[in-house]
């Protein structure tokens, strides 16, 4: 199996979703951004793992997906009261 | 047969990623654009994840019991329940708070929601 073109196109898709990032008008918006780039580089984490033949790599992704759910919770949090 | 499964499979998380891309581009307000961001690479992280998983679990077949494609397959499949338990999760705080941070949603008429908090 050939994993790595996927990774690649990803990695576009990574890319795409970084641009509202940046140009987004408001603040829920930057963070929609993030929130899909977060659930994209699990994805790719995943295919590398498969790819190198590596499980420690998707323990990785595993830890990333709960820290980066905890990270949408406290910017959710912060846009919604201003403060934590 | 296994192989062509996973290419399939892998297409159409692909095409699905892509399309959470362009709908975030191309969508109006934050709302719409939490559809596209959320829902389609959710639905796409499934596929993905999926291939990776029917590739390990073929390999862990023919490979006997002890074989290391084991800890890829219940892994990729404990990777994926994560996915799946946290992402509605967090576009649902991410709406939450932008509609009480005060976004309108665009070209709305009607907002349910907020005459429910005000008479609340």
């Amino acid at each position: 199996m050939n994993w790595m073109p996927a990774v690649v196109f990803l990695c576009v898709c990574v890319a795409i979703a970084l641009v509202r990032v940046g140009i987004g008008p408001t603040v829920p918006d930057r963070a929609v951004g993030l929130d899909t780039v977060n659930t994209i580089v699990v994805t790719s984490m995943v295919l590398l793992g498969a790819a190198f033949n590596e499980a420690l790599y998707i323990d990785v992704a595993i830890v990333y997906a709960l820290l980066s759910f905890v990270t949408t919770l406290f910017i959710a949090r912060y846009i919604e009261k201003g403060k934590f | 047969m296994p192989n062509t499964i996973t290419y399939v499979l892998i297409g159409i998380g692909l095409f699905f990623n892509l399309m959470a891309g362009v709908g975030l581009l191309r969508f109006p307000d934050v709302y719409t654009r939490l559809h596209a961001g959320t829902k389609c690479t959710t639905f796409g992280s499934i596929f993905l994840i999926g291939a990776v998983v029917l590739q390990a679990v073929a390999a862990w077949i023919s490979g006997g019991w002890g074989s290391p494609d084991s800890m890829l397959a219940l892994r990729g499949v404990i990777a994926l329940a994560a996915v799946l338990l946290t992402n509605p999760a967090g576009a649902h705080a991410i709406a939450r708070a932008a509609h009480r941070s005060g976004v309108k949603p665009a070209r709305a008429i009607v907002d349910d929601l907020e005459e429910a908090e005000v008479h609340d």
